[in-house]
């Protein structure tokens, strides 16, 4: 198959093997296996109360601060299991960051926000050099590098979404997790980020989780549909290329969210 | 075209009627209350305003009423007023951060959340009693200002914890998330993004309990004895007297005159008071818009 072989190539950062989550007694995915690939943005879509959000939280440990949580299967980063028991969380979640679906800058100024991960990771470096690439990379620097000393809440939504990611890329992640990162965006923010994520990837590899179908069509280049049955338990449908995906889907319930003919 | 109201028209004044009768239960209550407080003021204010006088700040308690004064009983407040702080603070706080942070959700945690609870009822002068036994003769504190103070912070921790616990909970979770996904550990995360965000609202928690402390005079009888103080206290393991003793023992002579001193007693004290909260609420304010805009 062309796939298999287009895949070889490719560079695996991140290889989900039968992962099943639970809340307590209730199983909220079953049986996820996919392959992240590096520098690729990998658009995780389906309808609401899927798993989405849960599966995205797996790759960085979120899902740890719920205390009756428990996680079946492997993720291996790189050459490690994330979940083995020799590894910390808090390790993993500097080489994997995330960006959440409201913005949410601490109440700090804008370079103080930025320099909230070098700090907890006791940078030693040259601060400002680092702020003002983690805030150039997320193109925020010209709209903000006269007033980097004004507090975060001062900037509009869409601005504040970007200092989110400014405040991620500056501890230096491999991955970055965007948990529907426009949804409480206006169109112009949305489309800044979109801009913004097809940019990075040369840089980062990313996993964005959406609930709108055309940004998963215009910013990723692989695509998982999550589908949950009566149980209310996530399963992997489908997962291709985006092209395919959205053009020739496989399965007939890809077909039917993608189309709008889901129920 | 006519739209039919008649039947919204049938209880509308009703409504109406009803919605003005709870108004005025309202109005009522705030005036029975604010006429109650207005007329303690006044009587107040008009039997003891010639009596505040520098002497009666800076002179020391005699039984003559014209040169009896305040000072060791102010000295005495503002020195166990501060070492109450001193005492209170670190561990209330520290308990609330610990029962809302770290604290497994399991039978004890609820066990001691509902008796930090109940602790904040419990009538004052039983902690005094605990005081006495306690600190004044178990730990042979004598009765001393230190005893005075560990009294006092009895008495207002319950209060500081659950004001704190509910400033740390009102902490959006997004703000928790934000740093453990930044790679902080538990205590980064407490420190650099729980702790700042909840600090006006345990700084109001502070407040609150130190003016329930600055006017308590029951703990006080049983911790002080009433007894004559001339002297101000300079170590802590000096006996002490506090304005509310001071006041109380003036307005159980039977002279005029020391009614007059006990109400200018209470006028200074309320300016203390007010003057104290005053203070806490420009701070607080001050780092609310901080964290705010």
């Amino acid at each position: 198959m062309i796939l298999n072989n287009e895949q070889n190539k490719s560079n695996i950062i991140l290889r989900v093997k039968n992962l099943s989550f639970y809340y307590g007694a209730f199983q909220a995915l079953k049986n996820i296996s996919l392959d992240i690939e590096a520098n690729k943005v990998t658009a995780i879509i389906g309808p609401s109360g899927c798993g989405k959000s849960t599966l995205l939280r797996c790759f960085n440990r979120m899902n740890d601060l719920f205390s009756k949580s428990k996680l079946e299967g492997q993720i291996i980063f790189d050459d490690l299991d994330i979940y083995s028991q020799s590894i910390d969380p808090v390790l993993i979640r500097s080489k994997i960051g995330m960006v959440f679906q409201k913005p949410n800058p601490f109440p700090k100024s804008i370079y103080d926000n930025v320099a909230f991960g070098l700090r907890i990771n006791g940078f030693a470096g040259n601060y400002d050099e680092e702020i003002e690439r983690a805030l150039i990379q997320s193109a925020l620097w010209d709209e903000v590098k006269d007033r980097l000393k004004d507090n975060a809440y001062s900037l509009s939504g869409g601005q504040q979404q970007r200092l989110c990611i400014a405040r991620a890329l500056a501890i230096r992640p491999d991955v970055i997790l965007l948990d529907e990162p426009t949804s409480a965006l206006d169109p112009i923010g949305t489309v800044k980020i979109e801009d913004l994520v097809n940019v990075l990837k040369n840089d980062y590899t990313i996993i964005i989780v959406t609930h709108n179908m055309q940004q998963a069509a215009r910013v990723s280049d692989k695509t998982a549909f999550l589908l949950s049955g009566d149980d209310r338990c996530g399963i992997l449908i489908e997962y291709d290329y985006t092209k395919n995906i959205f053009s020739n889907p496989k399965m007939k319930e890809t077909e039917d969210y993608i189309t709008g003919r889901f129920s | 075209m006519s739209i039919d109201f008649k039947l919204n028209q049938n209880n509308l004044s009703r409504r109406k009627f009803i919605g003005i009768i709870f108004l005025a239960f309202c109005l009522l209550g705030v005036l029975g209350a604010m006429m109650g407080l207005i007329s303690l003021l006044i009587q107040v204010i008009l039997q003891g305003y010639e009596w505040v006088t520098p002497n009666l700040i800076f002179n020391y308690p005699s039984r003559h009423p014209e040169q009896a004064g305040l000072w060791a009983a102010l000295i005495g407040t503002l020195y166990m007023m501060g070492l109450t702080a001193l005492i209170t603070v670190p561990t209330g706080v520290g308990a609330a951060i610990y029962l809302e942070e770290y604290a497994p959700k399991n039978w004890i945690t609820s066990f001691i959340e509902i008796n930090t609870s109940n602790l904040a009822g419990v009538p004052s002068i039983v902690y005094g009693l605990l005081g006495l036994s306690i600190f004044v003769y178990f730990l042979k504190l004598e009765r001393s200002i230190l005893a005075g103070s560990l009294t006092m912070s009895l008495l207002i921790l319950p209060v500081l914890i659950l004001a704190s616990r509910e400033a740390i909970k009102a902490v959006p979770r997004a703000h928790r998330e934000a740093a453990f996904a930044l790679g902080g550990d538990k205590w980064q995360v407490v420190k650099m993004a729980v702790l700042p965000n909840a600090f006006p609202g345990i700084l109001t928690g502070v407040i609150l309990a130190l003016s329930r402390a600055i006017g308590e005079a029951a703990p006080m009888v049983a911790i002080t004895a009433l007894v004559y103080i001339t002297f101000i206290p300079v170590t802590p393991m000096d006996r002490f007297t506090v304005m509310p003793i001071q006041i109380f023992n003036w307005i159980s002579r039977p002279q005029d005159d020391f009614r007059g001193l006990a109400a200018g007693g209470i006028i200074v004290l309320l300016i203390l008071l007010l003057s104290m909260n005053s203070v806490a609420v420009i701070l607080r304010n001050k780092f609310q818009k901080r964290s705010e805009e």
